[in-house]
């Protein structure tokens, strides 16, 4: 198991590689700069600029340089909040979007799997239509109409929670937002979920826990339920994907002080390596999390073995 | 009657679908005694399975059950859930069809064999495992304090109906309801189950229910039959007068379905056909991209076969033992080595474009006939598809012409190739299967498995089907079974293998008659109960 691990940490870093190769070209290819501001900077000054960020080298130089510092760590300064490095902003606003994140992805997986189960339980019947019919409202409305919609109507409308910010993190500040970036996975949580469950309801050892006198309670929890998180576990690795990417939209409509806000701006103002970081971050996320979800995939299932 | 265990009276199932309502079960009558078995025998949809479904309560969410059973005065029908669960998995155990699938993948056996005396006797987890050990030992799984932590997917078909066995017997019940119990498993395994149940029944004195619908196996092993079709028993009574004195026109004709008859063995001055000398196969497992284990399997080992015209060769063996793959590389279509001869051609090293011109001549009929017909094209045209490739010259109407005639040469109403697959019975669709091949006219047909999937007596049609046409059109059979009533009946040579290797060969009489090899008469009396 462990040396299954490093082999797929290791063969993270090509995919990684591939990631920061291509995002660092296409940025340059977008038209625009750093510097190129509403009241153009002096001659000089820009020149200065340039040379302080290696701007002025060819871009393969630049490219090199970047790497070189990648590999070791370094993630470089910010071109736009010059008295910061890149690593220090990633780090100041990572625990915001951890704490978003992670509700998020909580509320779409347990949401997402007790609902989907009680549909199953109940196929066919009203509920299960019901059930159904909004997450399939929740899998087509993207996050960007649905969270300035929830916050017209609870904030601005009810006045019941407040339009933005951060404020101290408590659950007021949080609600919205939680539900914009959890609502559309957890509509496909409850649908891979209530599929599989459907299915393994009629597996023959299911009838065999029957026959055998087990409580329905035993058989849907303990036998059904399992074997039908195998196929919804193989899908946390999107998810969480989706819900990495989704933040960057959530956390700019709620304006919540997050990584996925630096993304945003760092692109607006061609900030190379803030955008560039945050791309890191996320690929190394994402590599990390799938990796999780295969090992949980192994603790479910015992005939997965990984050597 | 005092001695009455499960009395059943008017029982009735019914299913409601979308094609309206499905009446499968018609108000019977059947009763079980303390500690005989009654076997319930039955084709497909007749209702056997739903019975004893309805009884246990685990029918499909659209299934309803009336009527009346009774378990020693208990009312089963209509009993709410907490009650019934007292009842299933304590007094009444049932073993199922699907060794496979019918344990939880995802626990050790000893945790599932726990979980219900657990449940019913109060045990703790402590005594229920040392009680699983035991009962593995009853129904001998060698080395049960090892075996008890494995889970369902490291062990055999025959060793996981083992434990379904131990499972039931674990609370003692009164009743055990085997529903077709070694369909699914070689015959040699199939006999060993059933010297265990007959044993364990001997020993412990249970009653059983035991369904099936192969005869052979109901004669030797029950004390009462009962014949269903279509929902109703149309006979019932001791093994010896059925058997012996069948009333009803539905058992004779079930009686008379053992497939019969042998075939004359052909000249050996008859031309050789198809030559296969050192054909081997070998597949290997895992490996890849990041590593891992591999695994070499050696499929087909070293075999040697030579199929002349107008010869069936019956090449029997069990799961495994790489009958059908040997058949497959004889065709060219796996990466087998060795040198194959087909009539004068050596196609032992042709490209798959060479191996075109030939394919028309070897046709191939599959063993699953739900799984081996595209969904979405109609009948006429599966049956006429090989023509568009061997014969692009014929015209829309040429194809019909001729899917019309092999419609009606495989005996199958020629209006209805414009249907879909899914409207077929099982025995019509291997009739399609086989239609497909033979109207190509080819000279070699390798039949992998083709009745195997089938009720008794279609599997007799189509034997009787194969036979005309092997009379009509010469052809020449490589004929892939594990059941060796249908290969005596239909071959006049044949190879038993055993893990890739050819154990014994020799004429259908020599075979059957006078096995040499130990292997093939194990084979011999597990099959025909020697």
């Amino acid at each position: 198991m462990l040396r299954y691990v490093l082999r797929r940490l290791l063969s993270a870093v090509p995919t990684i590689f591939i990631v920061v190769t291509l995002s660092f070209f296409l940025m340059r290819v977008a038209p625009g700069g750093p510097f190129n501001l509403e009241r153009p900077l002096e001659p000089q000054v820009l020149e200065n600029l340039k040379r302080a960020f290696l701007l002025d080298q060819p871009l393969v130089v630049q490219y090199g340089h970047y790497l070189w510092n990648l590999a070791h760590g370094d993630l470089g300064p910010s071109f736009i909040y010059r008295d910061f490095t890149v690593s220090e902003l990633i780090g100041k606003s990572l625990p915001y979007s951890m704490t978003l994140g992670a509700w998020a992805l909580l509320v779409a997986v347990f949401g997402g799997i007790a609902i989907g189960s009680y549909a199953a339980l109940r196929q066919n019947s009203f509920v299960d239509y019901a059930v159904m019919s909004v997450a399939s409202f929740g899998i087509t409305v993207p996050n960007f109409v649905l969270a300035p919609i929830l916050s017209f109507v609870f904030a601005v409308v009810l006045h019941w929670l407040p339009a933005g910010g951060w404020g101290d993190g408590g659950p007021a500040n949080l609600v919205l937002p939680v539900i914009s970036l959890a609502l559309p996975q957890l509509a496909v949580f409850a649908r891979i979920t209530r599929g599989s469950m459907i299915e393994t309801l009629r597996a023959d050892h299911i009838r065999t826990a029957r026959a055998y006198g087990l409580p329905t309670r035993v058989v849907v929890v303990v036998h059904a339920m399992r074997a039908a998180l195998v196929p919804a576990v193989s899908y946390l690795g999107p998810v969480a994907a989706a819900v990495l990417t989704g933040s960057v939209v959530v956390e700019t409509v709620y304006s919540l002080p997050g990584v996925g806000r630096y993304f945003v701006l760092g692109a607006l103002n061609r900030d190379y390596t803030l955008v560039m970081g945050t791309v890191v971050l996320i690929s190394v996320f994402i590599v990390v999390f799938n990796l999780l979800v295969d090992i949980l995939y192994a603790v479910l299932d015992p005939r997965v073995r990984y050597e | 009657m005092a001695d009455t265990l499960l009395d059943i009276r008017g029982l009735d199932v019914r299913f409601s679908t979308p094609a309206g309502e499905v009446h499968a079960v018609k108000g019977i009558d059947l009763q079980v005694n303390k500690g005989e078995t009654l076997a319930i025998v039955g084709e497909s949809g007749s209702g056997k399975s739903q019975t004893m479904m309805a009884i246990m309560g685990l029918l499909a969410a659209n299934g309803r059950a009336g009527g009346s059973a009774k378990f020693q005065g208990q009312e089963m029908i209509g009993l709410p859930l907490g009650k019934l669960n007292r009842i299933r998995g304590a007094r009444i155990t049932m073993i199922f069809q699907e060794p496979m699938t019918s344990l939880d993948p995802l626990y050790r056996i000893g945790k599932q064999l726990a979980e219900p005396m657990m449940r019913h006797r109060g045990l703790t987890a402590k005594a229920a495992r040392a009680r699983a050990i035991e009962l593995l030992k009853l129904v001998k799984i060698p080395d049960p304090e090892r075996r008890v932590d494995s889970y369902p997917y490291e062990m055999s078909g025959g060793q996981r109906q083992r434990v379904m066995i131990a499972m039931a017997l674990a609370n003692d019940p009164e009743l055990l309801i085997a529903d077709e119990p070694t369909t699914a498993l070689d015959v040699t395994i199939q006999a060993q189950i059933l010297e265990l149940l007959a044993e364990l029944k001997a020993r412990i004195g249970l009653a059983i229910v035991f369904i099936s619908h192969d005869l052979g196996i109901v004669r030797r092993f029950a004390d009462r039959v009962a014949v269903m079709r279509t929902g109703e028993v149309v006979e019932s009574g001791t093994v010896a007068e059925i058997f012996s004195n069948p009333q009803h026109p539905y058992t004779k004709m079930l009686l008379a379905a053992e497939p019969t008859g042998r075939k004359a063995p052909v000249p050996d001055s008859a031309p050789v056909l198809l030559e296969g000398r050192d054909v081997d196969v070998r597949f290997t497992m895992g490996g890849g991209f990041l590593g891992g284990k591999r695994l070499d399997i050696h499929a087909v080992d070293n075999v040697d076969i030579r199929l002349r015209e107008g010869q069936t060769i019956g090449i029997v063996g069990e799961s495994g033992s790489g009958k059908s793959t040997l058949g497959r590389a004889l065709l060219r279509l796996n990466h087998g080595t060795g040198a194959i001869r087909f009539e004068n051609d050596d196609i032992s090293e042709a490209t798959r474009q060479e191996m075109r011109k030939h394919r028309r001549e070897m046709q191939l009929v599959f063993q699953d006939p739900f799984g081996s017909l595209s969904p979405r094209m109609t009948a006429g045209q599966i049956v006429t598809e090989g023509l568009l490739v061997h014969e692009p010259q014929l015209s829309k109407a040429d194809r019909d012409l001729r899917a019309i005639r092999a419609f009606m040469e495989v005996g199958l109403d020629p209006t209805t190739r414009n249907r879909y697959p899914h409207e077929f019975s099982g025995g019509q669709r291997q009739r399609i299967a086989i239609a497909r091949a033979i109207i190509l006219k080819p000279k070699v047909v390798v039949l992998d498995e083709p009745t195997s999937a089938l009720d008794r007596s279609v599997q007799k049609q189509i034997v009787d089907l194969l036979r005309d046409l092997q009379e009509k059109h010469g052809l020449s059979y490589l004929f892939i079974s594990h059941d060796l009533a249908v290969v005596r009946a239909l071959s006049d040579y044949i190879i038993v293998m055993k893990s890739g290797k050819i154990v014994e060969e020799g004429s259908t009489d020599q075979i059957f008659d006078a096995p040499r090899e130990g292997y093939t008469r194990e084979l011999m009396a597990a099959a025909f109960g020697k």
